[in-house]
Protein backbone atom coordinates (compact mmCIF):
# COMPACT_ATOMS: atom_id res chain seq x y z
CA UNK A 1 0.00 0.00 0.00
CA UNK A 2 1.36 3.40 -0.92
CA UNK A 3 2.08 6.28 1.41
CA UNK A 4 -0.44 8.54 -0.28
CA UNK A 5 -3.34 6.62 1.20
CA UNK A 6 -2.02 6.59 4.74
CA UNK A 7 -1.12 10.21 5.19
CA UNK A 8 -1.64 11.11 8.91
CA UNK A 9 -2.99 14.54 7.93
CA UNK A 10 -5.65 12.92 5.75
CA UNK A 11 -6.55 10.54 8.50
CA UNK A 12 -6.92 13.46 10.93
CA UNK A 13 -9.17 15.31 8.49
CA UNK A 14 -11.23 12.17 7.98
CA UNK A 15 -11.81 11.74 11.70
CA UNK A 16 -12.59 15.43 12.13
CA UNK A 17 -15.23 15.28 9.39
CA UNK A 18 -16.78 12.09 10.75
CA UNK A 19 -16.83 13.31 14.34
CA UNK A 20 -18.48 16.56 13.24
CA UNK A 21 -21.17 14.71 11.37
CA UNK A 22 -21.69 12.20 14.18
CA UNK A 23 -22.28 15.11 16.55
CA UNK A 24 -24.81 16.62 14.13
CA UNK A 25 -26.57 13.27 13.87
CA UNK A 26 -26.75 12.62 17.61
CA UNK A 27 -27.19 16.15 18.96
CA UNK A 28 -31.02 16.35 18.78
CA UNK A 29 -31.42 12.93 20.39
CA UNK A 30 -29.02 13.93 23.13
CA UNK A 31 -30.83 17.23 23.82
CA UNK A 32 -34.23 15.51 24.06
CA UNK A 33 -33.05 12.71 26.34
CA UNK A 34 -31.05 14.96 28.66
CA UNK A 35 -33.76 17.57 29.08
CA UNK A 36 -36.48 15.03 29.73
CA UNK A 37 -34.88 14.47 33.15
CA UNK A 38 -34.69 18.15 34.11
CA UNK A 39 -37.00 20.57 35.84
CA UNK A 40 -38.87 23.04 33.69
CA UNK A 41 -36.69 25.88 34.90
CA UNK A 42 -33.48 24.03 34.11
CA UNK A 43 -34.77 23.07 30.66
CA UNK A 44 -35.02 26.73 29.77
CA UNK A 45 -32.12 28.13 31.73
CA UNK A 46 -29.46 25.78 30.49
CA UNK A 47 -30.72 23.38 27.84
CA UNK A 48 -27.33 21.82 27.15
CA UNK A 49 -26.42 21.00 30.76
CA UNK A 50 -26.72 17.50 32.16
CA UNK A 51 -29.30 17.00 34.92
CA UNK A 52 -27.84 17.54 38.42
CA UNK A 53 -29.14 16.73 41.86
CA UNK A 54 -31.19 19.91 42.16
CA UNK A 55 -32.43 19.97 38.55
CA UNK A 56 -33.28 16.28 38.23
CA UNK A 57 -36.95 15.34 38.05
CA UNK A 58 -39.15 12.61 36.64
CA UNK A 59 -42.29 14.73 36.57
CA UNK A 60 -42.55 14.55 32.78
CA UNK A 61 -42.52 10.77 32.84
CA UNK A 62 -45.14 10.75 35.60
CA UNK A 63 -47.45 12.94 33.50
CA UNK A 64 -46.94 10.76 30.45
CA UNK A 65 -47.62 7.53 32.31
CA UNK A 66 -50.68 9.00 34.00
CA UNK A 67 -52.23 10.70 30.98
CA UNK A 68 -51.31 8.59 28.01
CA UNK A 69 -51.86 4.89 27.66
CA UNK A 70 -48.33 4.29 26.43
CA UNK A 71 -48.23 0.65 27.42
CA UNK A 72 -51.28 -0.04 25.28
CA UNK A 73 -49.77 1.91 22.36
CA UNK A 74 -46.53 0.01 22.75
CA UNK A 75 -48.37 -3.29 22.83
CA UNK A 76 -50.32 -2.36 19.68
CA UNK A 77 -47.15 -1.39 17.83
CA UNK A 78 -45.52 -4.61 18.96
CA UNK A 79 -48.42 -6.80 17.78
CA UNK A 80 -48.70 -5.03 14.42
CA UNK A 81 -44.95 -5.17 13.76
CA UNK A 82 -44.42 -8.77 14.84
CA UNK A 83 -47.46 -10.23 13.08
CA UNK A 84 -46.82 -8.25 9.87
CA UNK A 85 -43.18 -9.30 9.81
CA UNK A 86 -44.10 -12.94 10.38
CA UNK A 87 -46.59 -12.87 7.52
CA UNK A 88 -44.20 -11.01 5.19
CA UNK A 89 -41.47 -13.56 5.89
CA UNK A 90 -43.68 -16.63 5.64
CA UNK A 91 -45.68 -15.62 2.55
CA UNK A 92 -42.68 -13.92 0.98
CA UNK A 93 -40.44 -16.95 1.43
CA UNK A 94 -43.09 -19.32 0.07
CA UNK A 95 -43.64 -17.21 -3.05
CA UNK A 96 -39.91 -16.68 -3.49
CA UNK A 97 -39.37 -20.45 -3.30
CA UNK A 98 -42.03 -21.07 -5.93
CA UNK A 99 -40.47 -18.49 -8.26
CA UNK A 100 -36.90 -19.67 -7.70
CA UNK A 101 -37.48 -23.43 -7.71
CA UNK A 102 -40.18 -24.35 -10.20
CA UNK A 103 -40.38 -23.76 -13.91
CA UNK A 104 -43.97 -23.02 -14.76
CA UNK A 105 -45.79 -20.96 -17.32
CA UNK A 106 -45.88 -17.31 -16.31
CA UNK A 107 -43.02 -17.59 -13.82
CA UNK A 108 -41.25 -14.51 -15.16
CA UNK A 109 -44.50 -12.56 -15.46
CA UNK A 110 -45.46 -13.43 -11.89
CA UNK A 111 -42.05 -12.26 -10.70
CA UNK A 112 -42.48 -8.94 -12.49
CA UNK A 113 -46.02 -8.55 -11.17
CA UNK A 114 -44.85 -9.03 -7.59
CA UNK A 115 -41.91 -6.67 -8.16
CA UNK A 116 -44.18 -3.80 -9.28
CA UNK A 117 -44.86 -2.90 -5.67
CA UNK A 118 -41.18 -2.19 -4.96
CA UNK A 119 -41.39 1.13 -6.76
CA UNK A 120 -45.05 2.09 -6.42
CA UNK A 121 -45.90 3.23 -2.89
CA UNK A 122 -48.97 1.58 -1.37
CA UNK A 123 -50.14 4.96 -0.05
CA UNK A 124 -51.38 5.91 -3.52
CA UNK A 125 -54.25 3.45 -3.02
CA UNK A 126 -55.23 4.79 0.41
CA UNK A 127 -58.72 6.02 -0.59
CA UNK A 128 -59.74 2.59 -1.86
CA UNK A 129 -57.97 0.79 1.00
CA UNK A 130 -59.96 2.78 3.55
CA UNK A 131 -63.19 2.11 1.67
CA UNK A 132 -62.43 -1.60 1.65
CA UNK A 133 -61.54 -1.68 5.35
CA UNK A 134 -64.73 0.21 6.22
CA UNK A 135 -66.94 -2.13 4.23
CA UNK A 136 -65.27 -5.22 5.66
CA UNK A 137 -65.49 -3.87 9.19
CA UNK A 138 -61.73 -3.99 9.69
CA UNK A 139 -61.33 -0.26 10.23
CA UNK A 140 -60.03 0.54 13.71
CA UNK A 141 -58.69 -2.96 14.16
CA UNK A 142 -55.05 -3.96 14.19
CA UNK A 143 -55.80 -6.37 11.34
CA UNK A 144 -56.26 -3.46 8.95
CA UNK A 145 -52.70 -2.33 9.67
CA UNK A 146 -51.29 -5.86 9.60
CA UNK A 147 -52.78 -6.56 6.18
CA UNK A 148 -51.53 -3.28 4.73
CA UNK A 149 -48.00 -3.74 6.06
CA UNK A 150 -47.92 -7.33 4.87
CA UNK A 151 -48.88 -6.27 1.36
CA UNK A 152 -46.38 -3.41 1.51
CA UNK A 153 -43.50 -5.64 2.60
CA UNK A 154 -44.08 -8.56 0.24
CA UNK A 155 -42.66 -7.20 -3.05
CA UNK A 156 -39.16 -6.49 -1.74
CA UNK A 157 -39.21 -9.64 0.41
CA UNK A 158 -40.02 -11.87 -2.58
CA UNK A 159 -37.39 -10.10 -4.67
CA UNK A 160 -34.58 -10.45 -2.13
CA UNK A 161 -35.49 -13.95 -0.94
CA UNK A 162 -35.81 -15.43 -4.43
CA UNK A 163 -32.28 -14.18 -5.23
CA UNK A 164 -31.01 -16.10 -2.21
CA UNK A 165 -33.10 -19.21 -2.84
CA UNK A 166 -31.58 -19.56 -6.31
CA UNK A 167 -28.23 -20.09 -4.59
CA UNK A 168 -29.40 -23.07 -2.51
CA UNK A 169 -27.82 -26.20 -3.95
CA UNK A 170 -30.03 -28.34 -6.20
CA UNK A 171 -28.27 -31.50 -5.06
CA UNK A 172 -29.54 -31.00 -1.54
CA UNK A 173 -33.15 -30.60 -2.68
CA UNK A 174 -32.92 -33.51 -5.09
CA UNK A 175 -31.43 -35.70 -2.38
CA UNK A 176 -34.45 -34.83 -0.28
CA UNK A 177 -36.76 -35.73 -3.14
CA UNK A 178 -35.07 -39.10 -3.59
CA UNK A 179 -35.60 -39.74 0.10
CA UNK A 180 -39.28 -39.17 -0.54
CA UNK A 181 -39.69 -35.78 1.17
CA UNK A 182 -42.64 -33.73 -0.02
CA UNK A 183 -42.07 -30.32 -1.61
CA UNK A 184 -43.42 -28.72 1.58
CA UNK A 185 -40.97 -30.58 3.78
CA UNK A 186 -38.12 -29.65 1.44
CA UNK A 187 -39.11 -25.99 1.73
CA UNK A 188 -39.63 -25.85 5.48
CA UNK A 189 -36.92 -28.29 6.60
CA UNK A 190 -34.16 -27.89 4.04
CA UNK A 191 -34.42 -24.51 2.34
CA UNK A 192 -35.76 -22.16 5.02
CA UNK A 193 -32.95 -22.81 7.53
CA UNK A 194 -30.40 -22.09 4.80
CA UNK A 195 -31.82 -18.67 3.90
CA UNK A 196 -32.16 -17.52 7.50
CA UNK A 197 -29.62 -14.69 7.09
CA UNK A 198 -31.59 -13.30 4.15
CA UNK A 199 -34.81 -13.58 6.16
CA UNK A 200 -33.22 -11.57 8.96
CA UNK A 201 -32.21 -8.88 6.46
CA UNK A 202 -35.76 -8.66 5.12
CA UNK A 203 -37.15 -8.50 8.66
CA UNK A 204 -34.87 -5.66 9.66
CA UNK A 205 -35.63 -3.71 6.48
CA UNK A 206 -39.36 -3.96 7.10
CA UNK A 207 -39.34 -3.47 10.85
CA UNK A 208 -38.40 0.21 10.94
CA UNK A 209 -40.90 1.56 8.38
CA UNK A 210 -43.73 -0.45 9.98
CA UNK A 211 -42.91 0.65 13.50
CA UNK A 212 -42.52 4.30 12.49
CA UNK A 213 -45.45 4.66 10.09
CA UNK A 214 -47.89 7.45 10.87
CA UNK A 215 -50.05 7.53 7.72
CA UNK A 216 -51.94 4.23 7.99
CA UNK A 217 -52.51 4.27 11.77
CA UNK A 218 -53.86 7.82 11.35
CA UNK A 219 -56.23 6.79 8.59
CA UNK A 220 -57.13 3.16 9.27
CA UNK A 221 -56.90 2.79 13.05
CA UNK A 222 -57.10 6.13 14.89
CA UNK A 223 -59.30 4.77 17.72
CA UNK A 224 -57.87 5.01 21.23
CA UNK A 225 -57.61 1.24 21.69
CA UNK A 226 -55.78 0.62 18.39
CA UNK A 227 -53.34 3.56 18.40
CA UNK A 228 -49.76 2.61 17.69
CA UNK A 229 -46.90 4.14 19.61
CA UNK A 230 -46.08 6.50 16.73
CA UNK A 231 -49.64 7.80 16.42
CA UNK A 232 -50.10 7.81 20.20
CA UNK A 233 -47.05 10.01 20.73
CA UNK A 234 -48.14 12.32 17.91
CA UNK A 235 -51.57 12.83 19.48
CA UNK A 236 -50.24 13.06 23.02
CA UNK A 237 -47.60 15.64 22.14
CA UNK A 238 -50.16 17.63 20.17
CA UNK A 239 -52.29 17.90 23.30
CA UNK A 240 -49.47 18.69 25.71
CA UNK A 241 -47.57 21.21 23.60
CA UNK A 242 -47.00 23.61 26.47
CA UNK A 243 -46.02 20.99 29.03
CA UNK A 244 -42.35 20.75 28.08
CA UNK A 245 -41.54 18.07 30.64
CA UNK A 246 -44.29 15.83 29.33
CA UNK A 247 -43.41 16.42 25.68
CA UNK A 248 -39.72 15.70 26.17
CA UNK A 249 -40.48 12.59 28.22
CA UNK A 250 -42.96 11.33 25.65
CA UNK A 251 -40.35 11.79 22.92
CA UNK A 252 -37.73 9.97 24.98
CA UNK A 253 -40.13 7.11 25.60
CA UNK A 254 -40.82 6.87 21.88
CA UNK A 255 -37.09 6.87 21.11
CA UNK A 256 -36.28 4.13 23.62
CA UNK A 257 -37.87 1.05 21.99
CA UNK A 258 -36.45 1.84 18.52
CA UNK A 259 -33.02 2.43 20.00
CA UNK A 260 -33.13 -0.92 21.76
CA UNK A 261 -34.18 -2.66 18.57
CA UNK A 262 -31.45 -0.80 16.68
CA UNK A 263 -28.75 -1.77 19.14
CA UNK A 264 -29.83 -5.41 18.89
CA UNK A 265 -30.15 -5.48 15.11
CA UNK A 266 -27.79 -2.80 13.84
CA UNK A 267 -25.13 -5.27 12.82
CA UNK A 268 -27.69 -7.29 10.88
CA UNK A 269 -29.14 -4.15 9.29
CA UNK A 270 -25.79 -2.77 8.21
CA UNK A 271 -24.61 -6.14 6.98
CA UNK A 272 -27.87 -6.47 5.05
CA UNK A 273 -27.46 -3.13 3.32
CA UNK A 274 -23.79 -3.54 2.61
CA UNK A 275 -24.12 -7.10 1.34
CA UNK A 276 -25.85 -5.53 -1.63
CA UNK A 277 -29.21 -7.04 -0.88
CA UNK A 278 -30.85 -3.94 -2.36
CA UNK A 279 -29.19 -3.72 -5.74
CA UNK B 1 -39.55 -34.29 -10.65
CA UNK B 2 -41.46 -33.49 -13.82
CA UNK B 3 -44.94 -34.82 -13.30
CA UNK B 4 -47.78 -33.80 -15.54
CA UNK B 5 -50.94 -32.01 -14.53
CA UNK B 6 -51.39 -29.11 -12.16
CA UNK B 7 -48.61 -28.70 -9.68
CA UNK B 8 -50.61 -27.97 -6.58
CA UNK B 9 -47.63 -27.19 -4.41
CA UNK B 10 -46.65 -24.30 -6.70
CA UNK B 11 -50.10 -22.81 -6.28
CA UNK B 12 -50.04 -23.34 -2.53
CA UNK B 13 -46.64 -21.64 -2.27
CA UNK B 14 -47.69 -18.67 -4.37
CA UNK B 15 -51.27 -18.16 -3.26
CA UNK B 16 -50.95 -16.34 0.10
CA UNK B 17 -48.49 -13.72 -1.16
CA UNK B 18 -50.29 -13.17 -4.44
CA UNK B 19 -53.70 -12.92 -2.77
CA UNK B 20 -52.68 -10.44 -0.07
CA UNK B 21 -50.61 -8.38 -2.49
CA UNK B 22 -53.36 -8.26 -5.10
CA UNK B 23 -56.20 -7.58 -2.67
CA UNK B 24 -54.50 -4.96 -0.49
CA UNK B 25 -52.10 -3.30 -2.92
CA UNK B 26 -52.84 -3.74 -6.62
CA UNK B 27 -56.64 -3.77 -6.48
CA UNK B 28 -56.94 -0.63 -4.29
CA UNK B 29 -54.40 1.12 -6.50
CA UNK B 30 -56.54 0.65 -9.60
CA UNK B 31 -59.72 1.20 -7.64
CA UNK B 32 -58.37 4.57 -6.54
CA UNK B 33 -57.68 5.47 -10.16
CA UNK B 34 -61.27 4.44 -10.95
CA UNK B 35 -62.77 6.39 -8.03
CA UNK B 36 -61.14 9.51 -9.43
CA UNK B 37 -63.70 9.32 -12.25
CA UNK B 38 -66.69 9.49 -9.89
CA UNK B 39 -68.28 12.04 -7.64
CA UNK B 40 -70.91 11.96 -4.95
CA UNK B 41 -74.24 13.71 -5.40
CA UNK B 42 -76.73 13.37 -2.54
CA UNK B 43 -74.77 10.42 -1.16
CA UNK B 44 -75.02 8.56 -4.45
CA UNK B 45 -71.87 7.80 -6.40
CA UNK B 46 -72.01 9.07 -9.97
CA UNK B 47 -69.71 8.59 -12.89
CA UNK B 48 -68.43 11.93 -14.14
CA UNK B 49 -65.51 10.97 -16.36
CA UNK B 50 -62.62 13.37 -16.18
CA UNK B 51 -64.63 16.09 -14.42
CA UNK B 52 -62.55 15.85 -11.21
CA UNK B 53 -59.36 16.38 -13.18
CA UNK B 54 -60.95 19.32 -14.98
CA UNK B 55 -61.68 20.82 -11.55
CA UNK B 56 -58.21 20.00 -10.26
CA UNK B 57 -56.45 21.67 -13.18
CA UNK B 58 -59.09 24.14 -14.36
CA UNK B 59 -60.60 25.63 -11.21
CA UNK B 60 -58.14 28.26 -9.96
CA UNK B 61 -58.84 27.39 -6.31
CA UNK B 62 -57.81 23.77 -6.88
CA UNK B 63 -55.16 24.23 -9.52
CA UNK B 64 -53.44 26.89 -7.42
CA UNK B 65 -53.10 24.43 -4.54
CA UNK B 66 -52.04 21.61 -6.82
CA UNK B 67 -49.25 23.54 -8.57
CA UNK B 68 -48.15 24.98 -5.24
CA UNK B 69 -47.90 21.47 -3.74
CA UNK B 70 -46.17 20.10 -6.83
CA UNK B 71 -43.68 22.98 -6.94
CA UNK B 72 -42.94 22.58 -3.23
CA UNK B 73 -42.50 18.86 -3.75
CA UNK B 74 -39.94 19.47 -6.49
CA UNK B 75 -38.06 21.90 -4.25
CA UNK B 76 -38.14 19.30 -1.45
CA UNK B 77 -36.69 16.74 -3.86
CA UNK B 78 -34.12 19.21 -5.22
CA UNK B 79 -32.77 19.93 -1.71
CA UNK B 80 -32.43 16.21 -1.08
CA UNK B 81 -30.55 15.71 -4.33
CA UNK B 82 -28.09 18.57 -3.79
CA UNK B 83 -27.56 18.16 -0.03
CA UNK B 84 -28.42 14.64 1.12
CA UNK B 85 -26.80 12.65 -1.65
CA UNK B 86 -23.49 14.55 -1.86
CA UNK B 87 -23.10 14.42 1.94
CA UNK B 88 -23.96 10.73 1.88
CA UNK B 89 -21.40 10.08 -0.84
CA UNK B 90 -18.73 12.13 0.96
CA UNK B 91 -19.30 10.29 4.26
CA UNK B 92 -19.20 6.94 2.47
CA UNK B 93 -15.98 7.90 0.69
CA UNK B 94 -14.33 8.79 4.00
CA UNK B 95 -15.69 5.68 5.74
CA UNK B 96 -14.50 3.33 3.03
CA UNK B 97 -10.88 4.37 3.60
CA UNK B 98 -9.18 1.01 4.17
CA UNK B 99 -7.32 1.85 7.37
CA UNK B 100 -9.86 4.08 9.06
CA UNK B 101 -10.34 3.23 12.72
CA UNK B 102 -13.74 3.23 14.45
CA UNK B 103 -15.50 3.04 11.06
CA UNK B 104 -18.21 0.82 12.54
CA UNK B 105 -18.88 3.26 15.38
CA UNK B 106 -19.29 6.21 13.00
CA UNK B 107 -21.50 4.18 10.68
CA UNK B 108 -23.79 3.10 13.49
CA UNK B 109 -24.05 6.59 14.98
CA UNK B 110 -24.69 8.39 11.69
CA UNK B 111 -27.46 5.93 10.88
CA UNK B 112 -29.33 6.61 14.15
CA UNK B 113 -31.60 9.42 12.84
CA UNK B 114 -32.81 7.16 10.03
CA UNK B 115 -34.37 4.70 12.46
CA UNK B 116 -36.32 7.35 14.36
CA UNK B 117 -39.94 8.05 13.46
CA UNK B 118 -40.99 11.29 11.81
CA UNK B 119 -42.91 12.12 14.96
CA UNK B 120 -39.75 12.09 17.06
CA UNK B 121 -37.65 13.85 14.42
CA UNK B 122 -40.31 16.46 13.67
CA UNK B 123 -41.01 17.41 17.28
CA UNK B 124 -37.38 17.25 18.32
CA UNK B 125 -36.35 19.73 15.64
CA UNK B 126 -39.41 21.85 16.24
CA UNK B 127 -38.34 22.23 19.87
CA UNK B 128 -34.69 22.83 18.99
CA UNK B 129 -35.51 25.49 16.41
CA UNK B 130 -38.19 27.06 18.58
CA UNK B 131 -37.61 30.68 19.58
CA UNK B 132 -39.18 29.92 22.98
CA UNK B 133 -36.61 27.39 24.04
CA UNK B 134 -33.71 29.27 22.55
CA UNK B 135 -31.22 26.45 21.92
CA UNK B 136 -30.62 27.51 18.33
CA UNK B 137 -30.34 31.28 18.95
CA UNK B 138 -27.98 30.63 21.91
CA UNK B 139 -25.77 28.33 19.89
CA UNK B 140 -25.64 30.73 16.97
CA UNK B 141 -24.78 33.52 19.40
CA UNK B 142 -21.92 31.47 20.77
CA UNK B 143 -20.61 31.15 17.23
CA UNK B 144 -21.09 34.88 16.63
CA UNK B 145 -23.79 34.21 14.07
CA UNK B 146 -26.79 35.46 15.97
CA UNK B 147 -27.99 37.48 12.95
CA UNK B 148 -28.55 34.17 11.14
CA UNK B 149 -31.36 33.18 13.46
CA UNK B 150 -34.98 33.35 12.44
CA UNK B 151 -37.97 31.27 13.50
CA UNK B 152 -37.21 29.05 10.53
CA UNK B 153 -40.33 26.90 10.70
CA UNK B 154 -42.63 29.89 11.10
CA UNK B 155 -41.45 31.94 8.12
CA UNK B 156 -42.96 31.29 4.73
CA UNK B 157 -39.68 31.79 2.91
CA UNK B 158 -37.64 29.37 5.07
CA UNK B 159 -40.07 26.74 6.33
CA UNK B 160 -40.00 24.37 3.38
CA UNK B 161 -36.22 24.45 3.01
CA UNK B 162 -35.83 23.92 6.76
CA UNK B 163 -38.12 20.89 6.63
CA UNK B 164 -36.25 19.52 3.63
CA UNK B 165 -32.98 19.88 5.55
CA UNK B 166 -34.48 18.12 8.58
CA UNK B 167 -35.49 15.29 6.28
CA UNK B 168 -31.96 15.27 4.82
CA UNK B 169 -30.56 15.05 8.34
CA UNK B 170 -32.80 12.08 8.99
CA UNK B 171 -32.11 10.09 5.82
CA UNK B 172 -28.49 10.80 4.98
CA UNK B 173 -27.66 7.35 6.37
CA UNK B 174 -29.33 5.56 3.47
CA UNK B 175 -27.21 6.97 0.59
CA UNK B 176 -24.20 6.69 2.89
CA UNK B 177 -24.75 2.96 3.41
CA UNK B 178 -25.55 2.15 -0.21
CA UNK B 179 -22.55 4.06 -1.57
CA UNK B 180 -20.36 2.60 1.15
CA UNK B 181 -21.36 -0.87 0.00
CA UNK B 182 -20.65 0.05 -3.61
CA UNK B 183 -17.24 1.50 -2.74
CA UNK B 184 -16.26 -1.62 -0.78
CA UNK B 185 -17.02 -3.78 -3.79
CA UNK B 186 -14.39 -2.01 -5.93
CA UNK B 187 -11.43 -4.39 -6.10
CA UNK B 188 -8.13 -3.29 -4.68
CA UNK B 189 -6.31 -4.12 -7.97
CA UNK B 190 -8.24 -1.43 -9.82
CA UNK B 191 -7.19 1.21 -7.30
CA UNK B 192 -3.62 -0.04 -7.26
CA UNK B 193 -3.48 0.08 -11.05
CA UNK B 194 -4.54 3.71 -10.74
CA UNK B 195 -1.82 4.36 -8.20
CA UNK B 196 0.78 2.96 -10.52
CA UNK B 197 -0.36 5.57 -13.02
CA UNK B 198 -0.10 8.24 -10.33
CA UNK B 199 -3.81 8.60 -9.61
CA UNK B 200 -4.24 8.87 -5.83
CA UNK B 201 -6.36 10.62 -3.21
CA UNK B 202 -9.01 12.93 -4.63
CA UNK B 203 -8.11 12.13 -8.20
CA UNK B 204 -8.63 8.45 -7.51
CA UNK B 205 -12.08 9.23 -6.13
CA UNK B 206 -13.13 11.41 -9.09
CA UNK B 207 -11.56 9.40 -11.87
CA UNK B 208 -11.92 5.81 -10.69
CA UNK B 209 -14.40 5.37 -7.86
CA UNK B 210 -17.10 7.84 -8.87
CA UNK B 211 -17.64 6.41 -12.36
CA UNK B 212 -17.81 2.93 -10.82
CA UNK B 213 -20.51 3.85 -8.30
CA UNK B 214 -22.75 5.73 -10.77
CA UNK B 215 -25.31 2.88 -10.88
CA UNK B 216 -25.69 3.13 -7.07
CA UNK B 217 -26.14 6.89 -7.33
CA UNK B 218 -28.87 6.23 -9.88
CA UNK B 219 -30.68 3.88 -7.48
CA UNK B 220 -30.36 6.41 -4.66
CA UNK B 221 -31.82 9.13 -6.87
CA UNK B 222 -34.89 7.10 -7.76
CA UNK B 223 -35.39 5.98 -4.14
CA UNK B 224 -35.19 9.62 -3.06
CA UNK B 225 -37.64 10.62 -5.79
CA UNK B 226 -40.26 8.01 -4.85
CA UNK B 227 -39.78 8.71 -1.14
CA UNK B 228 -40.13 12.48 -1.56
CA UNK B 229 -43.21 12.40 -3.78
CA UNK B 230 -44.86 10.11 -1.27
CA UNK B 231 -43.79 12.11 1.80
CA UNK B 232 -46.33 13.31 4.33
CA UNK B 233 -45.42 12.44 7.91
CA UNK B 234 -42.75 15.06 8.61
CA UNK B 235 -44.83 17.97 7.32
CA UNK B 236 -47.95 16.73 9.09
CA UNK B 237 -46.09 16.29 12.39
CA UNK B 238 -44.43 19.70 12.43
CA UNK B 239 -46.87 21.91 10.53
CA UNK B 240 -50.17 20.04 10.74
CA UNK B 241 -52.52 19.17 7.89
CA UNK B 242 -52.67 22.82 6.81
CA UNK B 243 -48.94 22.74 5.99
CA UNK B 244 -48.41 26.25 7.24
CA UNK B 245 -47.39 28.98 7.25
CA UNK B 246 -49.85 29.87 4.48
CA UNK B 247 -49.47 26.49 2.69
CA UNK B 248 -45.80 27.22 2.06
CA UNK B 249 -44.84 23.67 3.10
CA UNK B 250 -47.73 21.92 1.37
CA UNK B 251 -46.62 18.92 -0.67
CA UNK B 252 -48.68 16.39 -2.61
CA UNK B 253 -49.02 14.03 0.38
CA UNK B 254 -50.47 16.68 2.70
CA UNK B 255 -52.64 18.09 -0.09
CA UNK B 256 -54.11 14.66 -0.75
CA UNK B 257 -54.67 14.03 2.97
CA UNK B 258 -56.46 17.37 3.41
CA UNK B 259 -58.63 16.85 0.37
CA UNK B 260 -59.47 13.28 1.27
CA UNK B 261 -60.22 13.88 4.96
CA UNK B 262 -61.30 17.48 4.99
CA UNK B 263 -60.09 20.10 7.43
CA UNK B 264 -61.71 22.94 9.32
CA UNK B 265 -64.76 23.86 7.26
CA UNK B 266 -64.03 21.93 4.11
CA UNK B 267 -65.59 18.48 3.98
CA UNK B 268 -63.50 15.51 2.95
CA UNK B 269 -63.89 14.40 -0.65
CA UNK B 270 -62.60 10.89 -1.43
CA UNK B 271 -63.09 11.38 -5.15
CA UNK B 272 -61.02 14.53 -5.40
CA UNK B 273 -58.54 12.79 -3.09
CA UNK B 274 -58.40 9.93 -5.58
CA UNK B 275 -57.82 12.40 -8.40
CA UNK B 276 -54.81 13.84 -6.54
CA UNK B 277 -53.57 10.31 -5.76
CA UNK B 278 -53.84 9.52 -9.48
CA UNK B 279 -51.73 12.60 -10.19
CA UNK B 280 -49.12 11.39 -7.69
CA UNK B 281 -49.22 7.94 -9.29
CA UNK B 282 -48.61 9.50 -12.70
CA UNK B 283 -45.68 11.57 -11.45
CA UNK B 284 -44.04 8.62 -9.68
CA UNK B 285 -44.60 6.43 -12.75
CA UNK B 286 -42.97 9.02 -15.02
CA UNK B 287 -40.02 9.30 -12.63
CA UNK B 288 -39.56 5.53 -12.43
CA UNK B 289 -39.83 5.19 -16.24
CA UNK B 290 -37.27 7.95 -16.80
CA UNK B 291 -34.96 6.09 -14.45
CA UNK B 292 -35.55 2.60 -15.88
CA UNK B 293 -35.41 3.51 -19.56
CA UNK B 294 -33.51 6.77 -19.67
CA UNK B 295 -30.87 6.47 -16.98
CA UNK B 296 -30.36 2.89 -15.90
CA UNK B 297 -29.84 1.51 -19.40
CA UNK B 298 -27.19 4.14 -20.16
CA UNK B 299 -25.14 3.60 -17.03
CA UNK B 300 -22.36 1.20 -17.73
CA UNK B 301 -22.09 -1.57 -15.18
CA UNK B 302 -18.77 -3.15 -14.46
CA UNK B 303 -18.39 -6.75 -13.44
CA UNK B 304 -15.36 -7.61 -11.42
Amino acid sequence: MSKARNNPLNSFAAHAALITYTLIALFPVFVILVNSFKTRKAIFRDPLALPEADTFTLIGYQTVLKQGDFFLYFQNSMIVTVVSLTLVLLFGAMAAFALAEYKFKGNLLMGLYLALGIMIPIRIGTVAILEMMVSSGLVNTLWALILVYTAQGLPLAVFILSEFMRQVSDDLKNAGRIDGLSEYTIFFRLVLPLVRPAMATVAVFNMIPIWNDLWFPLILAPAEETKTLTLGSQVFIGQFVTDWNAVLSALSMAILPVMILYVIFSRQLIRGITSGAVK
Amino acid sequence: MKNSGIKWHVIVFLAPAVLVYTAIMIFPLFNTLRLALYTEVDQVRQFVGLENFRTLFGNPHWSGQFWNALGNNFWFFFIHMIVQNPIGIALAAILSHPRLRFAAVYRTAIFVPTILSFVIVGFAWKLILSPIWGITPDMLKALGLKWLYAPYLGKEEYALTTLALISVWQFVGIPMMLIYAALLSIPEEVLEAGEVDGITGFASFWKIKLPLILPSIGIISILTFVGNFNAFDLIYTTQGALAGPAFSTDILGTFMYRTFFGFQLQLGDPHMGSAIASGMFGIILIGVCIYLFGIQTRLRRYQF
